[in-house]
């Protein structure tokens, strides 16, 4: 029978643990469940079924937090007596969560009081710093499961500041569009009665005055962005936008000064209410996602330094200084590239390179920053500081500088440009007609064109399609850093993949067995042998013979680096690198390999093969007729003819490459003209990500890793990227339509327009007309276009 | 008819007041996180239940 874990929900296994009536995998989820159940906080089981995590060993890990310098900087708020601080907890993903975490003054009663940010996963927690220290406040987080994620990131930025701009502005503009409207009413119905004609002045300067705030406070961001595409020689869509405000404002004015009549005050609140509204329907951020990552969000903030005298002391890592001895606990990230000195190093570089397969190093080995210490304590001696590391070299690169969307322009942009063209030739043919015609009217015909020609539908089109595929594909787990990514996804013709990590996946290997078929018995020696050794090609091995015995061993050795070695009765088995186990001939293969070897005769050797991704072959093929495809990995070529089997022809391979080396190629190849989407996952693909036109990050847990990007994909997504891509193409044809649609808007209004009888109330329904039907097409299209997508 | 500048004002200063809410609002946080609150605003009955089990357990401790 198998059982799950009531804390965390995992498949119990072989060592299931009955308390309390119910099952549990590990004495870490008992002890969880009985610290809350003592504190009245069973509730936590009730909200959601098994929510919980299993705590993780942290023996050490935050002897950091007793350096009151740190702190300082971790610390939001501090008087002595209270503290506050606001803590990253990967895990906070349901209501019993948010429960338990507001309720922690019930566990611990120093804690004063918890709000946690759902969206973020953060918890901002005050406690009395006499009672409780911050290093045992993380402590008794992490024992409970939620250990809070403290990086050097945390350490440089401070606490960061929102930016409530456009709420702010948003709010101005349509608080004096409302009240615009309202008092605009009598107008509107043209009531010549004795009362208006007394009032209407008193109306009028009342509107004046909504709209003066509306026009400099919300508009201002208009102003600025035209007046710097003019200065740059851009005609970009805020020139026509702010050309339209300005002229609304000043004909209004200039029409209830001179008593000529109740100007446009309505229309141009609603105008720039509207704009807002695309503006800020565009802006979706997911607040958990961060696409503005470097090594700082893994780098650990302080690490243990051994001095000459034998005494351990935590440091900031950027005081790390060459030479310095350091100590690297287990779970540990080394921050600096250097010399192992002491102890067994098994290094999983998957952050660095999206390699799952540990590696093993013995002293006097050189060590490089970023990989993860997994089997025990090991020392070492720094040989670089942080920053002139490898690996965080990578970073003084100028594209990490450069922001990505100015250098390519906007559909938008591109059709503002002969849209103010067009309209200022309009405008001027306009006047002169008048001017023969009637010189009376010619200001006010050519002000009424500027007007009605304001762009307002055609800015609303793109924000809100590609607002509504950003929050579609959103939902989809395919994350944009924002909207215009998707207008670039719509225009790449070539795709770049990362090998390890991004086709094929972290989590399994696929392991198969050449040479002399092994024996029950030694099957059986085989397997007891592996479950003594802690090393993960080990552990995976041991998985695969689940079905086989377990027999006890008189005798077993691990040569660290090396393999195993076992006695059983008369029997004896070796396990590990060929050398090892005295197998000379080379099998000519550059993959992980464990090998065998019983009673001193050699059976053969497992293969690790990289388990590629579900659908891999049907992504390539279905990608294949309409993209130049090319694998990009930083592995040797082991691989390369099964994968040449697998995929497409065209497909081309490079192998070997480094973390620049990768930038370059993708230069190379935009130099050719092409617009160049990279996928990859680890570190090393940061470069590449950043040059290239549509960096994706492939994550397996979206929460707690990826480099910077335009976009993250959820792996279990990553065989419907060609619907999303095609989702994107789909929108720009909507935003087309929908300039065309607009369009009609515009040159109706014109014709009222040119003949000079344009009345403040045609412009009042003309303008939010145009506006909300652009809007319900754009979104009833984009939810169409994607109802079929996975 | 002057009563029309009475309305106004009083038009005027509510819409005002509404608006001051509403720039308050902002500017406490209120729009930061738009879901915690909605998941938070159930939990009330937890804890209530909670207290009340608890009164109840140490009344009735008291008791006995």
């Amino acid at each position: 029978m198998k059982s799950t874990c009531y804390h965390c929900g995992d498949e119990c296994g072989s060592t299931t643990i009955r308390f309390d009536e119910k099952t549990f995998c590990c004495n870490g989820c008992k002890a969880v469940f009985e610290i809350f159940s003592s504190n009245d906080l069973s509730c936590y089981y009730d909200l959601q079924q098994s929510p919980g995590a299993i705590p993780r060993e942290v023996e050490g890990k935050y002897d950091f937090l007793d350096n009151t310098s740190i702190t300082e900087k971790l610390l939001e708020f501090d008087d002595g007596k209270t503290q506050i601080i606001n803590l990253y907890i990967p895990h906070i993903h349901c209501s019993s969560c948010i429960w338990v975490l507001e309720n922690l003054n019930k566990l611990n009663p120093a804690a004063i009081s918890s709000q946690v940010n759902f969206g973020k996963k953060t918890v901002r927690i005050s406690f009395s710093s006499d009672r409780i220290s911050l290093k045992e406040l993380v402590l008794q987080l992490s024992g409970i499961g939620y250990e809070p994620y403290i990086s050097l990131e945390d350490y440089s930025t401070g606490s960061k500041k929102i930016s409530r701009d456009i709420i702010y502005k948003l709010g101005v503009a349509g608080f004096a569009f409302g009240n615009v409207m309202f008092l605009s009413f009598p107008e509107y119905f043209e009531v010549n009665e004795y009362w208006l004609e007394q009032y209407k002045h008193l109306f009028r300067w009342l509107m004046f005055a909504f709209s003066v705030p509306t026009v400099f406070y919300s508009g201002k961001d208009y102003f600025i962005s035209a007046y710097k595409g003019l200065r740059s020689g851009l005609l970009n869509i805020d020139v026509p936008i702010a050309l339209g405000i300005s002229v609304l404002f000043i004909r209004s004015t200039a029409e209830i000064i001179f008593d000529l009549g109740s100007g446009f005050f309505d229309s141009l609140t609603g105008l720039i209410f509207f704009l807002l509204l695309g503006r800020f329907f565009q802006q979706k951020t997911y607040a958990f996602l961060s696409f503005e990552r470097d090594y700082r969000s893994y780098f650990p903030i302080a690490i243990t330094k051994i001095d000459p005298d034998k005494k351990e002391e935590s440091i900031q890592v950027y005081d790390i200084k060459q030479g310095d001895r350091l100590l690297i606990r287990n779970e540990e990230l080394i921050p600096v590239d250097g010399i192992l000195i002491n102890g067994n190093a098994l290094v999983d570089y998957s952050f660095v390179t999206g390699e799952s397969n540990p590696v093993q190093k013995s002293s006097g080995e050189k060590l490089f920053a970023g990989g993860k210490q997994l089997s025990g304590v090991i020392e070492m001696e720094a040989l670089k500081s942080v920053e002139q590391s490898y690996l965080t070299q990578l970073w003084s690169n100028d594209v990490f500088s450069k922001d990505k969307t100015s250098r390519f322009q906007t559909l938008t942009d591109s059709i503002s440009k002969r849209f103010t063209i067009a309209v200022l030739a309009i405008a001027a043919i306009a006047s002169l007609y008048w001017m023969f015609a009637d010189p009376s009217k010619v200001l006010n015909v050519f002000t009424a064109v500027l007007i009605i020609a304001c762009p307002c539908a055609i800015a609303l089109a793109s924000p809100f399609t590609l607002g509504n595929l950003l929050r579609i594909l959103g939902k989809k787990k395919f994350y944009l850093k924002n909207a215009s990514v998707i207008e670039q996804l719509a225009k790449v013709d070539t795709i770049i993949f990362d090998k390890t990590g991004t086709i094929t996946t972290n989590n399994t290997a696929n392991i198969l067995y050449e040479g002399n078929p092994l024996s029950e018995e030694e099957a059986v020696l085989l397997k007891s042998t592996l479950r003594a050794s802690n090393h993960p090609l080990s552990r995976q091995l041991y998985e695969l013979l689940a079905e086989y015995d377990i027999r006890t061993l008189d005798d077993y050795k691990e040569y660290v680096g090396k393999g195993l070695e076992a006695h059983a009765g008369s029997h004896k088995i070796k396990v590990g690198s060929a050398a090892f186990v005295e197998q000379s001939s080379n099998s000519g293969s550059d993959n992980t390999a464990v090998h065998i070897s019983a009673d001193d005769h050699y059976k053969g050797q497992f293969i690790f093969h990289n388990e590629y991704r579900q659908g891999l072959p049907e992504l390539f093929n279905s990608l294949d007729r309409e993209y130049e495809l090319a694998i990009l990995s930083g592995d040797n070529e082991g691989e390369k003819a099964y994968l040449q089997q697998m995929l497409p022809v065209n497909t081309s391979f490079h192998f070997n490459r480094k973390p620049d080396g990768k930038l370059e190629d993708i230069k190379s190849l935009q130099q050719q003209d092409k617009t160049v989407m990279m996928i990859g996952d680890g570190l090393n693909d940061a470069g590449a990500l950043a040059q290239s036109d549509v960096g994706v990050a492939i994550s397996e847990d979206v929460n707690v890793f990826s480099p910077a990007c335009d976009a993250i994909l959820d792996a279990s997504k990553f065989r419907f990227l060609p619907d999303y891509i095609k989702a994107s193409k789909k929108a720009i044809g909507i935003i087309k339509w929908s300039f065309l649609l607009s369009l009609i808007y515009n040159i109706t209004g014109l014709y009222f327009a040119v003949t000079g009888q344009l009345q403040p109330v045609i412009a009042a329904i003309l303008m939010p007309l145009s506006s909300i039907s652009i809007v319900v097409f754009t979104t009833l299209a984009t939810n169409m276009i994607c109802r079929k997508m996975k | 008819m002057s009563v029309i500048y009475v309305l106004l004002t009083i038009s005027v200063i509510v819409a005002i007041i509404f608006f001051a809410a509403f720039i308050f609002s902002v500017r406490s946080g209120q729009y930061d996180d738009a879901y915690t609150p909605s998941v938070r605003m159930l939990f009330e009955d937890e804890l209530v239940k909670d207290k009340e089990n608890k009164t109840i357990k140490a009344s009735q401790e008291k008791q006995s």
